[in-house]
């Protein structure tokens, strides 16, 4: 069976946080848009409400908001001679499914990226000379500025209610926010959060060491807010059920919360639910895109849908999926390193160290997802790359976004995986402790890439994706001297005890523990069709119809929680979709 | 930030300061106390057998002596058994195309052929056997010092596998073992199932009433989380004890 349905002006592909602002920017201007999900709908309500959401078995522990790895996953190896093995059970990182994506159940740490991260290797050369980036070290410029994106920052934070305290408004330092954050031409929105005994502890010894420290940008809201679009966030209650759950509370910003119940209003804009798009269908010559071909679950039929605009905004690995499988760039070969499509993965260099003071009460259930006090001290562009030799950057935090307890409750090195030992310490240990984290960037290399998988297939009989990453010794160096800098600090807030775990020399990636969901690259942007995938404003080079958004699009990753920097990029690209390309369609550069 | 004065109370005087609070404060009890004892449970997947393996592993993982309760009080069992029996045991979930290589490293995640459910049937015949075989008796019938013997083999065997979040665990994993077998005869298929036993305990232990284990929401009050109230805007930045007993979403109290 299969159909073809009438021809869309734009067909959106997965209805994430991208997706919902491409929506709502083009909806505005009038098109005829049909945005496809492949995930089912979600709604605060019924979705996401209270007691039902506040179930950690559900949703922390079998990823009652993930996707299915029955449905859809990849495949993952660590050099390119290792055997790829398919990720069978979620464990490293946890993309998200339904309509608001990664959206629904993110922490909402909401940074932006400092001006030299976007231009990483012209800084290096021009700072430290081009021997500082080793050979397969494969960084790039994004093609953009943080001045250009300024704006763009400005509205997705203002859209999206991000609590915080600003550091640096029109070149004036402001105290009390990261005097180390690029020029910002307003404050936050939103005041910061309230924060935890612990976190101001923290806060209180960094500052005696003549650290910086500012509380977490969040996009869990710290007061009410009203958006450009007359959507409407509550005060954070606190609830401690935040990255891995739906906001019971309409507090965290999500495409739920802040964009979609005022884009399902115009009647151009519309949207498929359990509708997976197979492929993107391109013109005879390939030079443009002529709509795409999706699964219509509830039909049971394959559907060819044309569109003159095509718009990925589906989770980073699975536009490069998608691009893979329907031809869009040349796939890139490890080898040679030509070829763009699949170039740049790359992932996040996090460790911690964990401190238990036994006689202070941390009540670490009272939290929002993005509490916490951060230090930039050690910010990419604070550090001197040729004389620490790594290139890279983090930030540091203090504090806790929950207080679940199958999640994990810190006990002392040493202390029984089972047994009366393990009982006695969960009940002796549990909201005495808190942890100082680094979370820190990772840069691109030549053997760190997305293809396609020769042996394993989805359900639809397409190759799976196949993912070859593995830990690097710059980016090992890096998390080393982020252990010193945090063990000078721990040792001065004097716990009774702590231990660190960061990677070592010889670190193997390990897919079974939770690190994180920011899986970036593959289909990056840049100056230069040779090698990037996608042009300055995230339109392919090769099909000017096609516009791909979110971290897909990081030529390496930054020091930073991603969502910041992928929802001003997807601002920047809409508006230059309607202010450039609809007058005038073609390459935009 | 201004805090309410009805939470400026110590958590003795408010819940013994009523007749009311002492009435609900004894209703979660009564009502695990109202279901069926562990004896007489009807299990929904697990045999007599796997249950009785079930139960005693599960009392020597989380024991009933010291403080706090143990995985029997809280009717962690019965958590098992429903689990293995839904969606969970089935693998529901889970990418479970081929081919299956079960003895790749086990750092790129589990590749059993297997479901959970299956590994559990099959790890607990094979530990029966080889207790048989050792100790004269099934695992069940062993005294718990030997049973901890057991479990503790388990444990050091050449797989144990990262159910539970650890950012430590980036060693890189213990090489395959090359005969293909593990503690107690443990195929490649089955290494998995003591960090199954494991979590799966940790999880009936501490998960919501409604899934059959943590009974009266004893492991909550245990440890002093307040379940599923999911509202604590009062007690930011306070360092104090928090004054109420969990809540289930239920509406269970305790």
């Amino acid at each position: 069976m299969a159909r073809t349905d009438t021809k869309r002006d734009v067909i959106i592909v997965g209805l994430g946080w991208t997706g919902a602002i491409a929506g709502i920017e083009l909806a505005k201007e009038g098109l005829d848009i049909l945005a496809l999900e492949r995930g089912p709908d979600r709604s605060t309500v019924p979705d996401f409400k209270y007691p039902d959401v506040i179930d950690e078995l559900r949703f922390g522990i079998r990823y009652g908001y993930m996707q299915r790895p029955k449905k859809s996953t990849l495949t993952i190896r660590r050099s390119l001679d290792e055997e790829a093995m398919p990720y069978r059970r979620l464990g490293s990182f946890l993309p998200g499914d339904g309509v608001g994506g990664a959206g629904i159940h993110w922490n909402g740490q909401t940074w932006r990226p400092q001006a030299q991260e976007y231009r990483l290797r012209s800084y290096v050369e021009e700072t430290f000379g081009a021997d500082a980036i080793p050979d397969d070290m494969t960084i790039q410029d994004w093609g953009v500025t943080a001045e250009e994106l300024e704006p763009y920052y400005d509205r997705f934070e203002y859209m999206a209610g991000i609590s915080g305290q600003a550091g640096v408004v029109n070149g004036e330092t402001i105290a009390g926010g990261n005097p180390f954050e690029p020029n910002r031409s307003r404050d936050y929105p939103l005041p910061p959060l309230a924060q935890q005994p612990d976190s101001l502890y923290f806060a209180d010894v960094a500052r005696q060491m003549g650290y910086h420290p500012f509380p977490r940008p969040a996009a869990n809201a710290s007061a009410p807010h009203v958006n450009e679009y007359g959507m409407q966030l509550g005060p954070c209650n606190y609830c401690g059920f935040c990255a891995r759950y739906g906001c019971l509370n309409y507090s965290k910003s999500s495409p739920q919360t802040c964009v979609l119940d005022a884009l399902k209003r115009y009647e151009n804009f519309k949207y498929r639910v359990n509708s997976e798009v197979l492929r993107v269908n391109l013109a005879e010559d390939g030079q443009t895109a002529t709509g795409v071909t999706y699964w219509d679950a509830e039909a049971e039929e394959e559907v060819t849908q044309p569109a003159d605009i095509v718009i990925l905004a589906a989770y980073s690995i699975h536009n490069v999926h998608l691009m893979l499988l329907s031809g869009i760039g040349e796939p890139y070969n490890p080898q040679t390193g030509t070829g763009t499509t699949g170039k740049n993965y790359s992932y996040q260099m996090n460790g911690g160290t964990t401190m238990f003071f036994n006689d202070r009460q941390f009540n670490p259930f009272v939290a929002a997802g993005s509490s916490g006090m951060s230090i930039n001290d050690f910010g990419m562009e604070q550090i001197d790359y040729a004389a620490e030799g790594f290139i890279g950057g983090s930030y540091m935090t203090c504090g806790h976004s929950n207080g679940q307890p199958i999640r994990g409750i810190a006990v002392p090195e040493g202390t029984p995986n089972w047994g009366a030992g393990w009982k006695q310490a969960v009940g002796e240990h549990y909201g005495h402790s808190t942890s100082l984290g680094s979370h820190g960037s990772n840069m691109s290399y030549r053997d760190c890439y997305l293809d396609l998988d020769p042996t394993y297939t989805d359900p639809h009989g397409r190759p799976l994706l196949r993912l070859t990453f593995d830990w690097k010794d710059n980016d090992i160096r890096m998390t080393q001297f982020m252990r010193q800098r945090i063990e000078e600090i721990v040792e001065a807030m004097e716990p009774d005890s702590w231990q660190s775990s960061y990677k070592e020399d010889g670190a193997t990636y390990d897919v079974r523990p939770y690190q994180t969901t920011h899986n970036v690259g593959g289909a990056i942007m840049g100056e230069n069709p040779q090698t990037s995938s996608i042009n300055r404003f995230q339109q392919a080079w090769g099909q000017h119809n096609v516009f791909v958004l979110g971290a897909s699009s990081f030529p390496q990753n930054i020091q930073y929680n991603p969502t910041g920097a992928v929802g001003a990029l997807a601002y920047w690209t809409t508006g230059a979709i309607v202010n450039q390309y609809l007058p005038n369609p073609g390459p935009l550069v | 930030m201004s805090h309410p004065t009805y939470l400026n109370t110590t958590r003795r005087g408010f819940l013994g300061g009523t007749a009311a609070a002492s009435a609900l404060a004894l209703g979660a009890r009564a009502r695990a106390q109202d279901a069926p004892p562990l004896e007489e449970y009807s299990p929904q997947y697990l045999s007599a057998a796997e249950w009785a393996f079930v139960m005693a592993a599960t009392a020597r993982i989380i024991p009933s002596d010291g403080d706090g309760p143990g995985a029997i009080e809280t009717r962690v069992p019965v958590f098992i058994d429903l689990q293995l029996a839904g969606d969970f045991g089935n693998a529901a979930d889970l990418y479970m195309e081929g081919p299956f290589k079960p003895d790749a490293p086990d750092t790129l995640g589990p590749q059993s052929p297997l479901t959970p459910a299956e590994i559990y049937r099959g790890a607990i015949e094979r530990i029966d056997a080889a207790c048989t075989d050792d100790y004269g008796s099934v695992f069940a019938d062993l005294d718990p010092t030997q049973q901890d013997e057991v479990l503790s083999a388990l444990e050091e065997g050449p797989s144990t596998s990262g159910n539970t979040p650890d950012m430590a665990e980036d060693a890189g994993g213990a090489a395959p073992n090359t005969d293909g077998s593990t503690a107690f005869g443990l195929t490649p298929e089955l290494k998995e199932f003591f960090s199954l036993l494991v979590q799966n305990t940790k999880e009936g232990y501490f998960a919501d009433p409604m899934y059959g284990g943590n009974a009266g929401m004893a492991a909550w009050s245990y440890i002093g989380f307040p379940g599923a109230r999911g509202s604590y805007a009062e007690w930011v930045g306070r360092e104090e004890d928090y004054p109420l007993g969990p809540v289930s979403i239920s509406g269970e109290r305790a």
